[in-house]
């Protein structure tokens, strides 16, 4: 009877040593540590994003009074719509208008500050970020004020030159073009930081190699500069593309949309719809509307970046 | 310096006191015996105005032994809608809840019925107007409170100098302080001469053609004075009909005199318009008059607030009452419902007009003679017509009649403004109508 307490009690012992080493060993793993030291990020992203992302994909699959489940219900009727097409139609134009220009004097300008001597380099770094620093809802205010109705001080500067004066924000045209401007404005210096940080990363010796080849500074650029920045630049405009899409603020601010709807975007969209209709599955499903797009256009580039990675 | 040490044994000792006294003590009424209270109340663009919201609330607690707080929520970019929506889906939040217009109706099945408070209101204030039982009444149960603070007319400011230099028109002839409106001259067609003078002489007429309220507002009552309804009571679609034919040919030809950055004005730019001295008039509340009293004084000078003119349907001036719901999932019902009789009575309705300079409009018929509309200025009397005191024009609001729950989406996406500018712009009328009709069907979603 004893052996056998004793004999219990060390098959006891042992497992639960057993145990105790397999956590403290799981606990010594990196990988656990760091599972640990994310986990306050992966659950507040859990609150804070991936619940309300659920959240609006079941207001979206409800009818107007969120009584009955109408499952796409919402997405049909909004393909049957108009104005939705148009602001689909919108969306994109404003948002690969935006990204393109975005990229373009983002890489500009980072060739530019990346010639600037070391010294001064660092000044102009701040000044060309501040438009990225300041909150976008006080900086487009000021926009508003430079574009306004009436009093605009661009119109104002334009009339000693004969021109104007242009309705900004009340001709679709000049509308469009200045939500985009006010955006591109925003959003350059992100892609002008990161563009800069690649450049970086070239080594110098494959532009004095292309100059030992006879490359001209075109060639340096297209042969060497852009293969080197292929992956910043998908990630870059991905990441900017999803922003972008989602845009409220700027569009919300400087014309609520209007005029007739000719600056609505998914954003602003779903808000008149969702809150000032008070549609809030309307208004949901306008918003989840991109999301496939978007998600399949990521896994693309990425799946690109990913390759590119392997190969080297 | 001695100290005195407390020992283990007395602190037992007396804590053990301290609580054989709360327990066995007999029943005192507290400060705050009736519960808490919690409040929503819009935010006051009037400078003072809050204050004696907080007094008038503070008084009653102090009698009820209610413990209350106030949260005061703007109304800028919709923060209001936000709040409703957000309170009404938590199922939680304040007690009472400040909101205009549309939204008594949008969440009409989470707000206790307050028919007790609103029918002892009328029957010390007098009769509430159509637009205020359309908004807040369904199916015989009231399902908020008509607020005074916030409710408005946006009716005509006019310069008086410049309409009776440029048009020919004297308003305050036509409005004359402590008499009833001399207007039958005053109609739509009046209207469209003087706002052709007045751009003629370089001082449009500031009528926005945006998507915000002011300039719907303005685009029902043009509508609805030519009988023009997009949506009838009935819930039918009426857009293809003559009267909205012809409101929307007057609409075109007015258009034409309005400032060619109209159709991208929000509600701030025809107060800016009329202050600027650019205008002669602007369809507001008296808001632009008085930061222009502050501003611009020698416009705010030459500043009359005064009636709508009519149409061939009648005189209609669009109304945006506000009310104070109270959610269902309150847990002090019966002490809010005595704050709301209470802020309803006579007395505080007046406390909120003046502290309010008359820019608050009670809903009530009794209370549209108020002294401070007569006494405000300058000019003197430039209110005394603000507030309708001869009912002489018909309080409504765009869209209606059609059900709150469809005239709401009509309201909020700018229909009326948008078939109006659409024409004017160059497209047919047909197809303008066959847009709107369009609009309106999507509408009817329930």
């Amino acid at each position: 009877m004893a052996d056998v307490v004793v004999e219990h009690g060390r098959v006891a012992r042992t497992a639960s040593a057993h145990k105790r080493t397999g956590l403290h060993n799981a606990l010594k793993r990196k990988s656990t540590v760091a599972f640990f030291l994310t986990l306050p990020l992966i659950l507040l992203i859990a609150l804070f994003v991936l619940y309300p992302a659920l959240f609006s994909i079941h207001l979206a699959t409800l009818n107007k009074s969120m009584q009955k489940f109408v499952g796409f219900g919402n997405f049909t009727f909004l393909f049957k719509r108009e104005t939705f097409w148009m602001v689909v139609k919108q969306s994109c134009i404003f948002a690969v208008t935006a990204v393109f220009f975005k990229a373009l004097i983002g890489f500009i300008v980072a060739h530019f500050v990346h010639n600037i001597p070391a010294k001064g380099q660092r000044k102009w770094r701040g000044m060309l970020l501040v438009p990225w620093v300041i909150p976008p809802a006080m900086s487009t205010l000021a926009w508003l004020w430079l574009f306004d109705p009436s009093y605009s001080a661009f119109n104002y500067t334009l009339s000693f030159f004969g021109i104007g004066p242009i309705n900004w924000l009340g001709d679709a045209a000049w509308a469009r073009f200045s939500v985009i401007l006010v955006n591109v404005w925003y959003g350059a210096p992100f892609f002008l930081i990161m563009y800069l940080a690649a450049l970086k990363s070239v080594p110098d010796q494959l532009y004095e190699a292309a100059a030992i080849d006879g490359a001209n500074w075109w060639q340096k650029i297209w042969y060497v500069t852009l293969p080197m920045m292929r992956n910043i630049i998908a990630i870059t405009t991905l990441f900017s593309l999803i922003v972008t899409f989602a845009n409220f603020d700027i569009v919300r601010i400087l014309t609520s949309g209007g005029p007739l709807d000719q600056t609505q975007i998914f954003a602003t969209y779903a808000f008149r719809v969702g809150i000032e209709s008070n549609d809030i599955p309307l208004g949901a499903s306008v918003s989840l509307f991109m999301v496939p797009i978007l998600a399949v256009a990521a896994i693309f580039i990425l799946r690109d970046v990913n390759k590119r990675g392997n190969e080297s | 310096m001695s100290r005195k040490k407390l020992t283990r044994r007395q602190f037992v000792a007396a804590t053990a006191m301290s609580s054989a006294a709360l327990i066995t003590a007999p029943y005192v009424r507290g400060a705050y015996a009736a519960g808490k209270l919690s409040i929503g109340f819009w935010d006051h663009w009037v400078p003072g105005a809050n204050d004696a919201s907080t007094a008038m609330v503070k008084e009653w607690a102090e009698k009820e032994k209610v413990e209350v707080s106030i949260d005061y929520i703007t109304s800028n970019n919709k923060k209001i809608e936000l709040t409703v929506a957000a309170e009404a889906q938590a199922k939680s939040g304040h007690d009472i809840l400040q909101m205009y217009t549309w939204w008594p109706h949008a969440y009409a099945e989470q707000f206790e019925p307050v028919n007790d408070v609103v029918e002892e209101a009328i029957k010390q204030n007098g009769e509430v107007n159509d637009t205020v039982k359309y908004l807040g009444k369904a199916d015989g149960k009231w399902l908020a409170v008509p607020a005074t603070p916030g409710s408005q007319i946006k009716g005509p400011c006019s310069r008086i100098d410049l309409m009776k230099k440029h048009a020919g028109i004297d308003v305050q002839e036509l409005y004359p302080v402590g008499a009833p409106p001399k207007a039958d001259s005053w109609n739509m067609d009046t209207f469209l001469k003087a706002a052709e003078a007045c751009q003629k002489a370089g001082f449009p007429f500031g009528i926005g053609l945006g998507e915000t309220t002011d300039s719907v507002d303005t685009a029902g009552a043009i509508f609805q004075s030519f009988g023009a309804e997009l949506v009838n009571a009935k819930g039918d679609v009426t857009v293809k009909t003559d009267e909205v034919r012809q409101a929307l040919e007057y609409y075109k030809k007015l258009i034409a005199f309005l400032p060619p950055d109209a159709p991208s004005w929000d509600d701030a730019s025809n107060n800016k318009w009329l202050i600027s001295g650019r205008g002669a008039l602007i369809m507001n509340p008296p808001s632009a008059w008085a930061v222009a009293k502050r501003d611009a004084p020698q416009v705010a000078e030459q500043c009359w607030t005064h009636g709508f003119p009519s149409g061939p349907k009648g005189r209609y001036a669009p109304f945006l009452p506000y009310f104070w719901g109270l959610w269902n999932f309150s847990k002090n019902k019966a002490s809010a419902k005595s704050l709301l009789a209470f802020l309803s009575q006579p007395s505080s309705i007046e406390k909120f007009v003046a502290a309010s300079g008359g820019y608050d409009l009670p809903a009530y018929a009794k209370m549209t003679t108020l002294k401070t509309w007569a006494e405000v200025g300058p000019p003197k009397g430039t209110l005394y017509h603000y507030p309708n005191p001869y009912n002489h024009q018909t309080l409504s609001i765009a869209a209606s009649p059609a059900p709150p729950k469809i005239a709401q989406q009509i309201y909020a996406q700018a229909t009326l403004t948008k078939m109006a500018l659409r024409f004017a712009q160059g497209e047919k009328l047909e197809t303008a109508l066959a847009w709107g009709e369009g609009e309106c069907e999507g509408f009817m979603r329930t």
